[in-house]
């Protein structure tokens, strides 16, 4: 095996051993997978029990639900209130609604009461209200005399169809039965854009102090007396790159087997359901069609060429913020805090990549947009955040030729710093002389 | 045969000369002893040696070769500074090391388990570093640094930091590689280890080689030519005197048992002796008192700094 083989080996080997990767590593699909099931297994449970409830109407408004497969089951009863209060166990009942008589004048804000021992759940308080709110509806429209389905029909539903315009070969703009929603390009573009900037820095600062510590440690000089400084710069970035890749394939691979797992249990359903949250009414058909649209949109999004892009991108912020973020851990010293003005050389960039990724996806065909996403040190942040909008494919193949080959030059450069800052200590070390380092032969 | 040998080497960072039109030739299987002040560019020259950094110009060979990107496997380089990684097992660090100069794992497992029996340290395979004492750690630094068998050793102060045990334990090693044939490098500013151990030296201040060759001879060089003679009972009058004596001798020191004498130029050691019985001075013992190396060491940087 090469040399630089050698190295990639330990660099991974090292960090995918250790307990705290280990731990990491599978934990985080079981929190995840955990979060989304565990608030549908609660929510199952609860619901599973149907309530039966005895209907004490006070004023005879109260309708019956059509269907039948309803969380709560409505009884009319005609015993006294108290009665029903007092025995109602004993009747089969698991609660007593009592609907009081209501004024001729029509009703705006009215309550109700529900009589049991311990509470409703949230969900069957919620069915509970809307029936009786549908059946004061038809009372009220009864009451005033006015033509139920006339009434009724004043309620409109309007939804906004989006068609984009794209110019055909001839020039021409025509439309396209592209499906597109700004709000989800928007979701892709942030998600997207953070993924990116969050593993560029956790795994920029891990190569950080890997570098430094071997400084520190001084076994750096022991193994550049075997390797060039060069090859052990490029085999960390490259192992680091590895644990990161067997970490992301990890969770991506745990997470989607647990997900089917959980999935034979418990049905998908129930998990979107219980992701609205407990205080919803559930979705409407409205929200339904709303959310199967989102959930069409986010299908019919080009992801074959929007994941192979961000990965290009990805790979290529890797390259070169692994490398700034060596060069400056070569130079630092064992005080981190001495050396904060160098490691802003590292961070500044991305930070501002990050600042600008809200004005380039509110409008990602500005020139802000176009320039910045070129420049390489940002453009792995804020080319992903615009490729669901799809970019103009010069803009594309203009940034990507240069991130490649900056990728290439900040690999360069950093391991010229590289080189000179591992075996220097006890120096204060300066932007000016890390400049002049640039410049040393070797 | 040479093992290494340098010719007009330069190293500057920025305008400072670290290695300054530097040439020595160490001979083939001597133990030599590179001295200097700290900061005098030792450190520098030896990390052209071993391939770290490049000379600015200057030749340099090893074993007849010029300076390739092969020689590093053939060198072996414990730095003053020493440093393993702390979180490593002992087994994989030393593996990994010896993978790193170009041994076959075949060859690594096959040295690692002479060198864990030579040392009697078997049990400590899968402990790691920061477990080991210092001085179980610099055990463990050397076994790395010698592991592929090295033509040549570059040892830069190898006893800083080590017990008199330890110290006489890595000693032996070093007698006993160089008995076998390798090649050694002693870089330090420890002047009684050089005596002990060394052959040839070179002195290097400020960047230059001010002065090298063997032990001997470079003492034979600076000697003062003075004598020390113990007697038994009385000198003869005059001569405990120091202007006693005639143009072959002058008498530095005298008490009443001991005598230093500076030969002159042109002199003899004999004729002081032959003057001495001719005088009946009963002498117990002659010696020529030869300048340690650590005085040679201060006169000549302290000539260079001039």
């Amino acid at each position: 095996m090469n040399k630089l083989g050698l190295i990639i080996q330990r660099e991974y080997l090292t960090r995918v051993k250790k307990k705290s990767f280990i731990l990491l590593t599978l934990l985080s699909p079981l929190i995840f997978v955990a979060l989304f099931t565990v608030p549908a297994l609660l929510a199952m449970y609860a619901g599973k029990e149907t309530k039966t409830v005895a209907v004490k109407d006070g004023s005879g408004v109260f309708v019956l639900p059509s269907e039948t497969d309803s969380k709560v089951k409505y009884q009319l009863s005609d015993k006294p209130l108290e009665d029903l209060k007092e025995n109602y166990k004993s009747m089969g009942y698991d609660g007593v609604l009592h609907i009081p008589a209501l004024p001729d004048s029509g009703v705006g804000k009215m309550e109700a009461f529900y009589y049991s021992e311990g509470q409703l759940s949230l969900g069957s308080k919620s069915s509970i209200e809307r029936r009786i709110e549908t059946s004061v509806e038809d009372y009220n429209i009864k009451r005033s005399g006015y033509d139920e389905t006339v009434l009724k029909s004043f309620r409109p539903d309007v939804s906004l169809k989006q068609k984009e315009l794209e110019k055909n070969a001839a020039g021409e703009l025509v439309e396209t039965d592209k499906q597109n929603s700004a709000g989800i390009a928007t979701a892709i573009g942030f998600v997207a854009g953070f993924i990116i900037y969050i593993v560029l820095l956790i795994y920029g600062t891990m190569i950080m102090r890997s570098v430094m510590e071997e400084k520190t440690n001084r076994i750096v000089e022991v193994i550049i007396s075997s390797v060039k400084p060069f090859q052990l710069m490029l085999g960390k970035i490259i192992g680091v790159s590895a644990v990161g890749l067997t970490q992301m394939l990890i969770w991506i691979g745990m997470t989607i087997a647990l997900m089917s797992v959980v999935g034979l249990f418990i049905p998908m359903e129930a998990v979107a359901e219980a992701q609205q949250g407990p205080m919803s009414n559930g979705p409407s058909p409205e929200e339904m069609s709303a959310m199967m649209g989102t959930f069409g949109v986010l299908k019919a999004q080009n992801w074959a060429y929007i994941l192979p892009l961000f990965l290009f991108y990805f790979i290529g912020g890797y390259f070169i913020y692994a490398s700034l973020f060596a060069a400056v851990g070569s130079a630092m010293g064992d005080d981190l805090g001495e050396s904060q003005p160098i490691t802003f050389v590292a961070m500044a960039p991305i930070i501002i990549a990050i600042i600008l990724i809200s004005p380039v996806i509110e409008n990602p065909t500005s020139p802000l947009a176009t320039w910045m996403s070129i420049i390489p040190l940002f453009s792995p942040v804020l080319m992903p955040a615009r490729l669901a909008f799809e970019p103009p494919v010069w803009e594309l193949l203009v940034s990507m030729t240069v991130l490649a080959a900056a990728a290439f030059f900040f690999v360069w450069l950093s391991g010229r710093i590289y080189r000179v800052g591992i075996l220097m200590y006890g120096k204060k070390v300066t932007l000016k002389e890390l400049g002049k380092w640039m410049f040393y032969k070797e | 045969m040479n093992i290494l040998r340098l010719d007009d080497v330069v190293k500057t960072y920025g305008n400072y000369a670290a290695v300054n039109h530097v040439s020595f030739d160490i001979p083939k299987g001597v133990i030599f002893g590179m001295l200097g002040p700290n900061g005098a560019g030792k450190t520098s020259l030896i990390r052209i040696i071993t391939s770290i950094t490049k000379a600015d110009s200057g030749k340099i060979w090893l074993d007849g070769e010029s300076l390739n990107n092969r020689h590093p496997e053939q060198i072996g380089y414990m730095p003053e500074e020493r440093g393993l990684y702390k979180k490593m097992k002992v087994g994989d660090q030393l593996t990994y090391l010896a993978r790193l100069k170009g041994l076959t794992p075949a060859d690594t497992r096959k040295e690692l388990k002479y060198w864990f029996e030579r040392f009697e340290i078997k049990d400590w395979w899968d402990k790691k570093v920061e477990e080991l004492s210092k001085g179980m750690q610099q055990k463990v630094q050397f076994i790395a640094t010698v592991l592929h068998k090295p033509k040549l050793l570059i040892l830069d102060e190898p006893f800083s930091g080590l017990d008199p045990i330890n110290t006489n334990l890595i000693k032996d090693e070093i007698r006993q590689l160089n008995q076998n044939g390798t090649s050694i490098i002693f870089s330090t500013h420890r002047m009684e280890s050089v005596e002990e151990m060394c052959e040839h030296i070179v002195l290097i201040n400020k960047g230059k080689n001010v002065l090298q060759g063997k032990v001997t001879e470079v003492k034979e060089q600076f000697k003062d030519n003075i004598f020390k003679i113990e007697f038994a009972g009385d000198l003869p009058a005059g001569l405990a005197t120091t202007d006693a004596g005639d143009d072959t001798f002058e008498i530095r020191n005298a008490t009443d048992h001991e005598l230093s004498v500076k030969i002159n130029e042109g002199g003899d050691s004999n004729d002081i002796l032959r003057y001495l019985i001719q005088k009946g001075v009963h002498i117990r013992s002659f010696n020529e008192i030869l300048p340690t190396i650590n005085e040679i060491f201060i006169k000549r940087v302290g000539e260079s700094n001039e």
